[in-house]
């Protein structure tokens, strides 16, 4: 039991914690803070395990940003500030998977690691990250960038309605009043979104109608048919017509022969014979 | 030599010509119909009748076709002088059959498709005669098969006509399956399809007595025989052609023409012996007791056929080859009188006809002769043959032939039995239908119902003889029936056939005297009790003979109901399990596909428990079986 | 220094991220879940690349086992890692604003995957 030892089992128990806290907290915004905590926690660990720079990256990026970017979310969706009934789902099936989940992840790594004794490494500098990453890791490092530029794009997409968005004929009208929350649009753009969907909805409703209606007239005019064919049936069955018909038009098998096309070639000879 | 080619391929070419006429019943379209059947039979006459007067020597044409492995096959023509005489049959009997035909079915819309059939019918089977190759003899035979279907089931009309074409197809199939092994076996013993080259060698006895299926099949010979009196539904005079000429001396020509063969092998003659011997009494107490005129011959043709496969059973050829040729006479000129009297009292009951003498003398004086031909009557032409045939089987009696001994008592005492019995039927059939008072009217008034209106007649007033188109080839033929016996007086014909003389011995006197005493008997019978059928002295045996001997029903019981039954059940396996597989591949696919349809439309944090879990599953069962291998 | 500690660290944080994307019904505290399991695996990578120096010792390198002179990649795979977590954070936020906008709420069990039907959506 080293002073890294400690120092791991204390911020392990620290972000293992507050953990527990972010998935079972009632609080959206106590969730967020406590996600802080052990993304913190895990920092801690990662500046004893020797990572530095994964240390300060992760201090930088996750609680840096990440966090109060979902924190701004949950400002966004206008979380209430008090707790919230209606966060969670029953629990047993995810107590069930997630304790099956951890179960088994611990029982492997323990089984795999024991108390083994391993030698702490030196601690990392910057300069070996650099040189690896910009040496040997160059190719991803820019696949990653290309992918960040994307994703960059792709969340500028998704936010702003006004890009590249195309008239849906069967899109209804938005929401009533002025878009909920961050987009701040131009009262320009929002008027035109607002008269887009006027005349969607106009136009809607004048197909609607149109459809209704010619809906009403066919079932009438299906009424009527329905109508002469039940009265066209009780008069002919076409069907008894035709079987009995055919019965009767059949040919006798035993019946007397049909009559001969011609006089029998052989009748006026007899009389010469 | 090479118009050898001709006498088959003449009737072959017109008959496919002529299955491309249109139907039709105007007389545009008969005329060129009834042209093209005429002149094929006609031509291929001619030019049979030329080789036989200017041809020396046998015709040998052979053509290397192709070799399968070891086996070559040729295309050929072999024609001596016995296949020429028997060509020359069949294409006067075609002839005649295509003239009587033009008059007979002169209102028949589809009369064109008839004449090509019998044109084709007729190549095939004079190609049968004069292949000098295995495979020609096949295809004519196959060909045969599928004509006499068609002929056969020629009058939709009839309600018993498709059934009687189904079974005289599938029947003489069954036949035909033994046929086509046991030429195989030949051509693959000899590795070459050539006849001359086959009879060189040993024959398996298998093949020989697989080919004797085939025959059985296509000569109506016991136990095959059952075809041949249903095929009546067709056309008169397609029984006529396929009685006297075509389908049922095929058989009997393919066994002379492999007779070298068959020399070797004592128990395929045995084989051969005992089916003919059954086949004449089965046929003969057959035509005994039925009521239908063209029945009657049908089972006489069935005791005669009979006649001809028990000679080449006691090792004589030539006399079977004899009785063949007069055979084809007398029967085709019956069955055309047959016609006639049908075409005339529109029925072919004979409890309708009686008293036909009168008004009917050209048809009935040709049915005296072609009767007395049949009954073996000297000095006619079946006197002649028959003859020939039981001094054969006599002769065999003695022993020394390849044949074993009992089968030649067999066949003669059965051949012998025959005549009498075949004098009896034909005394009976003659004043049963041609004397005595009318009964066209039957017993209960006039208003009864033609029976049979193949040729689409009215009842006329009284019988008449035929048209002209119709009586001149009765009268032709009855000139063969009666005198085509003395031929065997005539030297170059029996050395064509290898025919003994006939020598008038003691031995005519049995035959002679069985003859007398069957038709005496008919008489007597006819005599004692006027205007009831003699038949009906046959008592209880009547009906079982009349439907000669049940071998429909014991083929329906034992054959045809299990076969059924199989096919039935290889149906429902078929449906129940192939098909259910298949089917319900599909079925099971598309279920699991809406599972996982409705799966992939689970909610989003269903999907995600669902995910998770699964990964968990997934990580335990990799633990787990990690850990124990 | 015993590395298990770390890594037990990691296997809580990560079931502690399942039980919250599993447990929350609103979007952002799922977020918030999501980036809990990311730094349980970041930590997880973080501490092997501290141990395997020693841990690899006796152990002869393989060529393609030991790419760079150092072969201590574990942080380079955390950092990209934290870059990767950014940008989701950033499109999962835009799109918990947006659908805010369309809905105004961000609760998951209401999102509707299979229905298309913009009318019945809106209206």
């Amino acid at each position: 039991m080293t002073v890294a030892d400690a120092l791991m089992l204390a911020l392990g128990a620290i972000a293992v914690g507050s953990g527990v806290f972010v998935v079972t907290s009632t609080h959206l915004v106590r969730a967020g803070f406590y996600l802080v905590v052990s993304l913190g926690a895990i920092a801690g660990l990662y500046l004893v395990l020797g990572a530095e720079l994964v240390a300060w990256v992760q201090i930088l990026v996750y609680v840096g940003a990440v966090v109060v970017l979902m924190l701004f979310a949950v400002m966004l969706t206008r979380a209430p500030i008090g707790p919230s009934k209606d966060l969670d789902r029953p629990a047993l099936p995810a107590a069930l998977i997630g304790g099956g989940v951890g179960l088994g992840l611990t029982v492997l790594l323990v089984d795999a690691f024991r108390w083994t004794e391993f030698e702490l490494p030196p601690p990392g500098t910057g300069r070996r990250v650099g040189e690896q990453i910009f040496g040997a890791w160059v190719l991803p490092f820019e696949v990653l960038s290309i992918l960040l530029l994307a994703a960059l794009v792709g969340a500028i997409v998704l936010s702003r309605p006004d890009i590249g968005a195309r008239p849906d004929p069967n899109a209804g009208p938005e929401p009533e009043g002025p878009p909920p929350g961050p987009v701040d649009e131009s009262e320009e753009v929002v008027a035109r979104l607002q008269r887009i969907a006027e005349r969607q909805a106009a136009a809607q409703q004048r197909v609607r109608d149109q459809r209704a209606a010619a809906e009403r007239a066919e079932q009438a005019e299906l009424d009527v048919v329905e109508g002469e064919l039940v009265e066209e049936a009780r008069q002919t069955d076409p069907l008894a017509d035709v079987v009995l018909r055919a019965h009767e038009a059949r040919p006798k098998p035993g019946g007397p022969p049909p009559e001969p096309k011609r006089e029998l070639p052989g009748a006026p000879e007899r009389e010469e014979d | 030599m090479t118009a050898a080619v001709l006498i088959a391929g003449i009737p072959l070419l017109l008959g496919i010509a002529g299955l491309l006429l249109p139907p039709g019943d105007d007389e545009g379209r008969r005329r060129p119909a009834a042209a093209l059947g005429i002149a094929g039979a006609a031509a291929s006459l001619l030019v049979t009748l030329g080789l036989l007067l200017f041809a020396r020597k046998p015709i040998e044409l052979s053509t290397h076709w192709i070799s399968l492995g070891d086996v070559d096959l040729t295309l050929g023509i072999s024609v001596g002088h016995a296949a020429l005489y028997v060509a020359l049959a069949v294409c006067v009997v075609a002839l005649f059959v295509q003239i009587y035909s033009v008059a007979y079915l002169h209102d028949d819309p589809r009369y064109a498709p008839y004449a090509a059939q019998i044109s084709l019918f007729t190549g095939a089977m004079l190609l049968v005669v004069t292949s000098g190759d295995l495979i020609g003899v096949l295809v004519g035979w196959e060909v045969m098969g599928a004509c006499s279907y068609l002929l056969i089931g020629h009058d939709r009309r009839l309600p018993e006509a498709p059934a009687a074409a189904v079974k005289a197809f599938l029947v003489t199939r069954v036949g035909d399956v033994g046929f086509l092994l046991g030429v195989a076996i030949l051509i693959v013993d000899a590795g070459t399809s050539r006849i001359a080259d086959v009879l060189t060698e040993a024959p398996h006895p298998a093949a020989l007595i697989l080919i004797l299926a085939g025959v059985a099949g296509k000569s109506a010979q016991f136990p095959l025989h059952t075809w041949l009196p249903d095929a009546m539904a067709g056309p008169t005079p397609i029984s006529a052609l396929i009685h006297a000429a075509t389908m049922v001396a095929a058989g009997v020509y393919v066994v002379f023409r492999l007779y070298p063969l068959y020399e070797q092998s004592p128990a395929a003659l045995a084989v051969l012996g005992v089916m003919a011997a059954i086949t004449i009494l089965l046929g003969a107490l057959s035509a005994m007791a039925q009521d239908d005129l063209k029945r009657v011959l049908a089972w006489s043709t069935v005791s005669q056929i009979g006649y001809m496969t028990g000679a080449l059973a006691v090792g004589s050829p030539a006399a079977a080859l004899f009785h063949l040729l007069t055979h084809a006479a007398f029967k085709a000129l019956l069955f055309l009188a047959a016609g006639a009297v049908i075409h005339a009292v529109g029925t072919n009951y004979l409890s309708r006809m009686g008293g036909l003498r009168e008004h009917m003398p050209i048809t009935f004086w040709s049915f005296v002769a072609g009767l007395g031909a049949l009954a073996g009557l000297p000095p006619l032409a079946g006197f002649w043959s028959k003859e020939n045939v039981l001094t054969a089987a006599t002769h065999a009696t003695e022993g020394g032939g390849a044949v074993p001994v009992w089968v030649a008592w067999l066949v003669w005492l059965a051949g012998l039995f025959a005549v009498g019995l075949t004098a009896w039927y034909a005394t009976r059939l003659l004043l049963w239908a041609f004397f005595g008072v009318s009964r066209a009217h039957g017993p209960d008034g006039p208003d009864w119902e033609v029976g049979f209106d193949d040729a689409r007649y009215t009842q006329p007033a009284l019988p008449h003889d035929p048209p002209a188109a119709m009586r001149w080839p009765i009268l032709l033929l009855a000139i063969p029936s009666a005198l085509l016996g003395l031929a065997a007086f005539a030297p170059g014909f029996r050395t064509a056939l290898e025919l003994d003389e006939p020598h008038l011995g003691v031995a005519i006197v049995l035959p002679l005297v069985l003859l007398a005493l069957g038709a005496t008997t008919a008489w007597w019978l006819w005599r004692e009790v006027p205007g009831v059928d003699p038949a009906t002295a046959l008592g209880p045996a009547r009906p079982l003979l009349a439907a000669g001997f049940r071998f429909d029903d014991l083929q329906d019981r034992f054959i045809v109901r299990p076969t059924r039954a199989l096919a039935r059940a290889v149906t429902t396996v078929d449906e129940k399990v192939v098909d259910a597989t298949v089917e319900g591949t599909g079925t099971t696919t598309s279920r699991v596909g809406e599972a996982l349809a409705y799966a992939h439309r689970m909610s989003l944090p269903a999907a995600a428990a669902a995910v998770l879990a699964g990964a968990l599953l997934l990580g335990a069962v990799a633990v787990l079986f990690g850990a124990a291998a | 220094m015993h590395v298990v500690i770390p890594y037990v660290v990691a296997a809580l944080l990560f079931a502690l991220g399942v039980y919250g994307v599993l447990r929350r019904r609103n979007a952002i505290l799922v977020l918030m879940a999501v980036e809990l399991m990311l730094n349980a695996v970041n930590l997880i990578l973080v501490a092997a690349d501290s141990t395997i120096k020693s841990a690899l010792t006796g152990v002869q390198p393989e060529a393609w086992a030991n790419p760079v002179p150092e072969p201590r990649a574990g942080a380079i795979f955390a950092l990209f890692v934290i870059v990767l977590a950014a940008a989701e954070v950033g499109v999962g936020l835009a799109i918990v604003l947006q659908y805010y906008r369309l809905r105004r709420a961000v609760i998951l069990d209401d999102v509707e995957l299979y229905r298309h039907d913009h009318e019945r959506v809106t209206g």
